[in-house]
């Protein structure tokens, strides 16, 4: 269902990116990096509010003709950003919601694994299987 | 000369053939023939190898046979590890055909057959001494000159054990299940294998129950050498909750996915069904478990034990007792929490004196496995609610206990049933395994009876991380009644005790199952969310006070100066 993931660090840079079409890859890398800013933007609108009171899923960042971009943020300031396609009209909210939540508990148990430096690139092929899983459906 | 002759040396490996072949002309040359192509055509004896489960002829019929039989052993001779073989004379009698022929196609790895490493025959590598006979293998000369070494008529000499790290796979352990498991030969846990992980825990953790910590683990495991990316990937393996410890079973698999690797196996996608942790406690020794259970359990609780042995009541719960841990186990061999209770079944049942069948032992491993749970306030939620199925003779216990959650009229709808059922039957209790082994009275008793039904029933629920919650928590809480109890419980029967620890961790299962299974999921995110933001802010917190102790350092420094300097300007 989605077209595009990304995995940002707290820094802003990527630790997992992976989008189903193989061409436009450049694309999807560039949405995913300009969407950063709406997501810096979300989270600092609350301003001195305590980070418990800021939800963690962001929700529609913003759209475009072809694509909508979605986002979460962790408490760890670390963001997942997911592209879906626009003319997938089925999709609703909820949907989102549980994907990313999918995406966090696989993030966390990346996390658990003493081997992985936080920093590093996502190697680990559970996260790799649970992305394929989500992304799959896309024709 | 044998592997000249296979054309071993000419492939640069030892392809199947090239193995084949190999064996024949050693079986051959162990017989006295000539090593000739020619002489493997005819019917020969097995090669016999020096190794301690791999000894014994077996008749060579056909390439088949031969390939299953002796087919690791020449891949000693490519692998660079080399193992040590004992030298039981005893264990020559063992015939490994039956093993050996499952082995011929592991499908597993075919492709790597040249570089498997399965040299059966590698006991005791770890354990006593006596038995091994280290001795260089050689490759070249595998088989002409050990024929007239002794009078047993050994085959080639053990292989050099490795240096840095002693591992090693042996195969055919467990004969009478290569049949039905040979494809995963290669990811079959040995008894010395497993007895040496089992050694290795306990250096790392002095409690077989319970966990390894990431870090623990992660210095130990990167002593093989391996690189960081397969030692991640063994950890994701391996470790099956995702929790960021090891359990004793995971460990094992952990160490055993790490054997295969260091000895060219390639890693597998997914966990191999024979190191998954459920197979692995179910199939794990009873006695081993027992013994490392029984001795943590008793090393903690020695004195919550005796008390609990004094107020174990009637010899029928205890036979109870008895009974239940067969079927428990029956229901629970899958599943990984019911085999944690089986351990903490049997390490209270050790202490008693009437259960002695390792049957009972190995119910009570589960025991210790739950208390390592207490540390975490979920649990002593879990503990809280836990506790409430008490026999209507003492409803204020329950509410004592339980006051802030209302299980209890979760657990007595329940409790009254199987007590009901228990109660005028205890010898009805074997289909409801319960660990019930609580040190309280008849109370106790009761508990440990409709614990017991319901714990059957739960075990079978997919709700597997349930248990190992629920464990816990009703094992504190037993502690916790045992001193409210032990007045009343002083005129209780004979010690029988078993029952205690059990019991206290089946009990809550069932009921507590179905309504706590969601809210276990939902704090077992809590706890992911919570370890990543705790992993993060510990690094921000070591980093920050380096930095204040510089700027400390700064201040001092500067602060002498200062000092140096206003004499002079003050002047």
């Amino acid at each position: 269902m989605a077209v595009c993931v990304a995995v940002i660090a707290k820094e802003n840079y990527p630790l997992y990116i992976r989008s189903v079409p193989t061409e436009n890859e450049l694309k999807f890398h560039y949405m995913v990096h300009t969407s950063l800013d709406v997501v810096d933007e979300k989270i600092s609108a609350l301003g001195k509010a305590l980070v418990d009171q800021r939800e963690l899923y962001l929700g529609l960042l913003y759209p475009t003709e072809d694509h909508k971009v979605y986002g979460y943020v962790t408490n760890s300031k670390v963001k997942f950003v997911m592209v879906v396609d626009a003319s997938n009209t089925a999709l609703r909210d909820n949907e989102i919601r549980s994907m990313f939540r999918k995406l966090h508990n696989s993030y966390t148990d990346v996390m658990c694994n003493p081997f992985y430096n936080p920093g590093d690139r996502i190697q680990s092929r559970a996260f790799d299987s649970m992305v394929t899983s989500m992304m799959i459906q896309v024709c | 000369q044998i592997t000249e002759l296979c054309g071993a040396k000419r492939v640069g490996y030892f392809g199947p053939t090239q193995f084949y072949v190999a064996l024949k002309l050693i079986a051959a040359a162990q017989s006295g023939l000539p090593v000739r192509i020619e002489s493997i055509k005819c019917e020969l004896p097995l090669p016999r190898f020096m190794m301690s489960k791999n000894d014994g002829e077996v008749r060579f019929g056909n390439p088949a046979e031969l390939h299953g039989t002796k087919a690791q052993i020449p891949y000693l001779t490519t692998e660079k590890n080399s193992f040590k073989r004992t030298d039981d004379g005893d264990k020559q009698q063992e015939t490994q055909s039956p093993t050996m022929s499952p082995l011929a196609s592991p499908p597993s790895s075919p492709p790597h057959y040249q570089r498997v490493p399965l040299s059966h025959g590698y006991s005791k590598l770890w354990s006593s001494a006596e038995q091994m006979h280290p001795a260089p293998y050689e490759a070249r000369q595998p088989l002409v000159p050990p024929e007239g070494t002794s009078s047993g008529g050994p085959g080639t000499k053990p292989p050099r054990l490795q240096a840095s790290l002693i591992r090693s796979f042996s195969v055919e352990r467990e004969p009478q299940d290569s049949n039905s498991n040979y494809p995963d030969e290669p990811w079959r846990i040995t008894e010395e294998q497993r007895e040496y992980y089992v050694n290795q825990f306990r250096s790392l953790q002095p409690d077989p129950s319970s966990f390894i910590s990431g870090s623990v683990a992660k210095n130990f495991f990167t002593k093989s050498k391996l690189s960081i990316p397969e030692l991640s990937y063994i950890w994701e393996l391996s470790d099956a909750d995702c929790d960021g410890a090891l359990t004793l079973p995971e460990f094992c698999a952990a160490f055993h996915l790490i054997v295969a690797r260091k000895n060219g196996y390639p890693l597998p996608e997914a966990l191999p069904p024979t190191l998954q942790p459920e197979y692995l406690q179910a199939a794990f020794p009873k006695s081993k478990w027992e013994c490392a259970a029984f001795d943590s359990y008793s090393e903690s609780m020695p004195a919550s034990q005796q008390p609990r042995d004094l107020h174990r009541s009637e010899k029928t719960s205890v036979k109870d007792m008895a009974d239940f841990p067969v079927p428990i186990q029956d229901v629970t061999l899958d599943d990984k929490q019911a085999s944690k209770n089986i351990k903490d079944e049997a390490s209270p049942k050790d202490v008693s004196e009437d259960s002695a069948t390792p049957k009972d032992s190995s119910s009570l491993k589960a025991r210790p496995r739950s208390r390592s749970y207490s540390s975490t306030s979920i649990e002593e939620a879990m503990k809280r609610s836990e506790d409430p199925p008490t026999p209507p003779p003492r409803p204020q216990k329950t509410h004592s206990r339980a006051s802030s959650l209302d299980l209890n009229k979760v657990f007595q709808p329940s409790a009254p049933a199987a007590k009901s059922g228990s109660l005028p039957q205890p010898p009805a209790l074997p289909p409801r395994p319960c660990p019930s082994q609580s040190e309280q009275t008849s109370e106790a008793e009761v508990h440990p009876q409709s614990s017991r039904g319901p714990s059957q029933a739960a075990e079978s629920s997919p709700a597997k991380k349930d248990i190992p919650y629920s464990q816990p928590p009703s094992k504190p809480i037993r502690r916790k009644f045992r001193p409210e109890n032990q007045a009343p419980e002083n005129q209780e029967l004979p010690p029988t005790v078993g029952g205690p620890a059990s019991a206290p961790t089946m009990k809550p299962h069932p009921a507590v199952q179905k309504q706590s299974s969601k809210q276990k999921k939902a704090i077992q995110t809590a706890i992911r969310k919570n370890k990543e933001a705790n992993a993060v802010l510990a690094r921000l917190n070591s980093e920050l006070q380096q930095q204040l102790k510089e700027v400390h350092q700064e201040r001092i420094a500067l602060e002498n100066q200062l000092e140096q300097l206003r004499p002079v300007t003050v002047l």
